[in-house]
């Protein structure tokens, strides 16, 4: 395997283009590029076009009035909160179990796989109902939450929890396949040299699954911005207090307040590709750090 | 790679395990045994008529039907979409490559919403659809189009950073032996990304299986046609019969998880039998 | 336990930004949907009137939600004062799960249920095809857009009407099932939640009638298109009772039962009623409805105990699992 791979295919796909090794005929192209354009107008522009055409369909001021609003002002920030904790613990949560699943051979690695990937699976309001059925008031600890005073459900708790369950995959199923792509030649080169297993891991690892770990962590946010159902169970729906931005949507659209639903819609959407904003600027930034690192040498 | 006991001088899988065995016992096999004891309240035989209903059963048939399609679908589509956002440039890729995840952004509902908007008979489509007798909204081709529309991220981006990864030098070797373009991506190309892929695919059929927000706009949900489980679980909790809708719940996870253990075999399989 | 404190602080602060943390007492309601706007008037009132008689600043939070899920929430734990609903099943559940007094019913006139809608149909503009009452929708031909009985109380209220009006024509249970039968195989989709049904017959143009609630039927008029629609009413229809009540282990918990019963009181004042007639609900005070006669047809209403001998049974017999309404939505 190649060492550390911090080139980007965006700045970089012409170095397959240019290789006859690694170039397709120009009809291959041009028709993989029409079938995955027309793929993308399908499934993915279209419906965005949609939902900000509905956002818009009264006006700017409307739009803007929707967003400013108190509850949806409110819902925006436990939203971003609520990502802001949850995607963290999933990080961790990733990184550990990929270097586990992909760097060693154990039995039962076919189990703790199919273990990470099965939250995906649960249908979001049953995994709201798991949390009600162990911290409602008449769940397993809901005698002991209640005694104490403390609140899971129908509070931040809850609204984190829920969150954490249904975007659990995300990171650690990200880096598995790259890890395992790239083997553990760097790493056991490393061993070798007597770096220690945090070393190894800072400076080897982590520089070759950079670009994977911030995918994963891009999707898990997306995921963890946007989630309905789990969060729905467990919210309590109080107006600027647990409403987080979905809930509030789907709340303004079931008041036939379209506008504004698909207004705070749009804005879901559009801190998803914020969030992909800045991952071109750290891109950027690596390939100005690499190419300054090549004049150097 | 010299297989044996070799890959155990890397440090740290201990500590790796066990905190991801000590998470995942937390936050996902906890709460999940909670499912499980809840339907447990009930006798074998209230279980077994709830979870073999005729109208439950169709209803399987139509989730993990149409959610195995759309994982199919996503497989070959989002393996070209990450093909060409890799390989080739064009005017546009950052915008395309951009909005590859706006599935998981949108909440489903929106989605669902969106969907119908476009495919119902006076939709955008569905205007130019509905005369040549292409039905999408209330049918279960519209539970398709909406299971792929959420599953798509997943097979692009868990391929695209291994085909950016991916060495050319194989691919040069394969070309320099005399491999034509056609036969080097069969044999090198797809075999390395075999495992992402199917790892794309695994993650794409489970998200399908559990869907309920974007699909019950579009489905039409009528009784044994295009009615899915998650909608079923949601009409028992309206009854408020907690043990009825974890019974269902609990066979929907057997399944799913049987289906991930068996994708998951085969991806390591495949990667195992690549590192030889 | 230590991680309790930050995030207290952090519901603090986002309780400081809505403006409600000045408040002396604080009341959670937690309602069915779309009656944002009409709690909206309501708590400002209330507020208003409780400072002038008491002296106590007092908030109230709203929850909105589909009517059953909130009742689930209430029962595991979510800390409302009071529920306010649109079906009785919704509160047995709760008394049932003991956070509500047995008698709930008891506690406020007219069955606790300070307002009630009623079941209409929703047309387009110029009635084309000139359906005039239940009949009509049975006709072949007729495309008839219901909310789902299986997950609104709208639904349960749409199917109870249809089979209440057989009734009252001189049918008898066979008959109105035969009816019923009809009517759904007129029903081209059947939507999950929410307002599914409202957005296919407004947005998507399927069917030609959506049969809803009165006050519903209104809003999605004055919202959705003004000149789109045009409102029907049936000869006869249910009486659909929105019953309220006070969570005791909430009040009795938090010290909140005055504030929490003169909140609900208030609803049946005069002030409240008003209220309650300018949002398209039936108010219960005659002089109130007397007032806005203009805007509510008089049809004649049957209740569910009427004809259903109560909601529970109602409950048991038409929407169980394997029920009426099942054996009729698989065999149309």
């Amino acid at each position: 395997m190649s060492g550390a791979v911090v080139s980007h295919w965006v700045v970089h796909s012409h170095r397959f283009e240019t290789n006859a090794a690694t170039r397709e005929p120009a009809w291959v192209k041009r028709l993989l590029i029409a079938i995955a354009l027309a793929f993308f107008a399908l499934f993915l522009l279209l419906p965005l076009a949609t939902v900000f055409a509905e956002a818009l369909r009264r006006g700017w001021v409307v739009y803007f009035a929707a967003l400013t609003e108190p509850d949806a002002r409110s819902a925006i920030k436990l939203t971003l909160l609520v990502a802001a904790i949850a995607v963290p613990l999933n990080l961790v949560f990733g990184v550990a179990a990929a270097w586990a699943v992909a760097k060693f051979n154990f039995r039962g690695k076919q189990l703790l796989t199919t273990l990470i990937d099965l939250p995906f699976s649960v249908s979001p309001v049953v995994a709201g109902l798991m949390y009600v059925l162990l911290f409602g008031s008449q769940g397993w600890f809901g005698a002991w939450l209640l005694q104490n005073d403390f609140k899971i459900i129908f509070a931040m708790p809850g609204l984190v929890l829920a969150t954490v369950f249904v975007t659990v995959p995300f990171i650690a199923r990200e880096l598995i396949p790259l890890m395992e792509a790239q083997g553990r030649e760097d790493e056991e080169a490393a061993v070798v040299l007597g770096a220690s297993g945090w070393q190894i891991f800072w400076h080897v690892t982590l520089p070759n699954i950079k670009w994977g770990l911030l995918y994963g962590v891009i999707l898990c946010n997306a995921r963890a911005m946007g989630e309905f159902g789990a969060v729905s169970v467990v919210s309590g729906h109080i107006r600027g207090r647990t409403n987080t931005m979905p809930l509030y949507v789907e709340i303004l659209y079931n008041e036939y307040n379209f506008a504004a639903a698909f207004a705070v819609a749009s804005l879901l959407a559009l801190l998803a590709l914020l969030t992909l904003v800045v991952k071109s600027v750290v891109e950027w930034r690596g390939q100005q750090q690499l190419s300054a690192d090549q004049e150097a040498t | 790679m010299r297989p044996g006991k070799r890959h155990r001088v890397l440090p740290g899988f201990p500590l790796a395990l066990g905190y991801t065995l000590f998470y995942l016992a937390l936050i996902v096999l906890i709460p999940l045994s909670a499912v499980f004891l809840k339907s447990a309240t009930l006798n074998w035989e209230q279980f077994w008529s709830t979870v073999s209903a005729p109208r439950v059963v169709a209803s399987y048939r139509v989730t993990f039907g149409t959610a195995l399609l759309a994982a199919a679908i996503n497989g070959v589509f989002g393996l070209i979409f990450a093909w060409v956002l890799v390989r080739y440039s064009f005017p546009g890729k950052r915008v395309v490559d951009a909005l590859v995840d706006l599935p998981f952004a949108l909440p489903t509902a929106v989605a669902g919403i969106a969907l119908t908007a476009i495919y119902a008979g006076n939709g955008w489509l569905g205007q130019w659809l509905e005369p040549l007798g292409v039905k999408v909204a209330f049918t279960p081709l519209g539970i398709l189009i909406a299971l792929t529309f959420i599953g798509l991220p997943f097979v692009v981006r868990t391929v695209q950073p291994v085909l950016e990864d991916l060495d050319t030098e194989l691919e040069e070797a394969a070309v320099s032996l005399g491999a034509d373009r056609w036969q080097t991506f069969r044999h090198i190309v797809l075999p390395a990304l075999l495992p992402a892929l199917l790892t794309g695919f695994a993650l794409a059929f489970a998200r399908a299986v559990g869907e309920y927000g974007s699909v019950i706009f579009i489905a039409g949900n009528v009784p044994m046609v295009s009615e899915i489980t998650p909608l079923l679980i949601i009409s028992k909790l309206e009854q408020f019969d907690y043990a009825g809708a974890t019974a269902i719940a609990v066979v929907m996870l057997v399944v799913s998880f049987v289906l991930l253990f068996l994708i998951n075999g085969l991806q390591i399989w495949t990667n195992r039998s690549r590192e030889r | 336990m230590k991680f309790a404190v930050p995030i207290r602080a952090l519901l603090g602060v986002a309780a400081l930004w809505a403006g409600i943390a000045q408040a002396d007492v604080t009341l959670l309601n937690v309602a069915y949907d779309v009656t944002r706007e009409f709690y909206k008037d309501i708590n400002a009132a209330f507020i208003e009137r409780w400072q002038k008689t008491t002296g106590e600043r007092i908030a109230i939070e709203q929850s909105h939600g589909g009517s059953s899920k909130q009742a689930m929430s209430v029962a595991s734990g979510l800390e409302a004062d009071v529920v306010t609903m649109n079906q009785a099943t919704d509160i047995d559940l709760l008394a049932r799960s003991g956070v509500v007094a047995q008698d709930w019913r008891k506690r406020f006139p007219y069955d606790s249920a300070p307002y009630t809608s009623t079941t209409v149909f929703l047309v387009r503009k110029g009635n084309p095809k000139n359906i005039r009452d239940w009949d009509d929708l049975t006709k072949p031909g007729i495309a008839v857009i219901v909310p789902n009985p299986k997950v609104t109380g709208n639904g349960r209220y749409t199917y109870l009407a249809a089979w209440g009006y057989a009734i009252k024509k001189g049918g008898d249970e066979a008959a109105a099932r035969d009816f019923v039968t009809r009517l759904f195989r007129n029903v081209p989709v059947r939507d999950g939640g929410g307002r599914g049904a409202t957005t296919t017959f407004t947005q998507r143009g399927m069917g030609d009638v959506l049969v809803t609630f009165e006050n519903e039927a209104v809003l999605i008029e004055r919202e959705l298109g003004t000149g789109q629609f045009d409102v029907v009413y049936p000869s006869i229809s249910v009486r659909a009772e929105a019953p309220v009540a006070v969570v005791d282990k909430v009040v009795d918990k938090k010290g909140t039962r005055k504030q929490a019963q003169a909140y609900l009181e208030f609803l049946y004042s005069p002030e409240g009623q008003e209220i309650v007639a300018r949002h398209f609900y039936r108010p219960r005070l005659d002089a109130v409805m007397q007032r806005h006669a203009g805007q509510f047809k008089p049809i004649q209403l049957f209740t569910i105990d009427e004809v259903f001998g109560g909601w529970a049974k109602a409950q048991q017999a038409h929407f169980a699992d394997g029920g009426m309404l099942d054996q009729i939505m698989v065999n149309r």
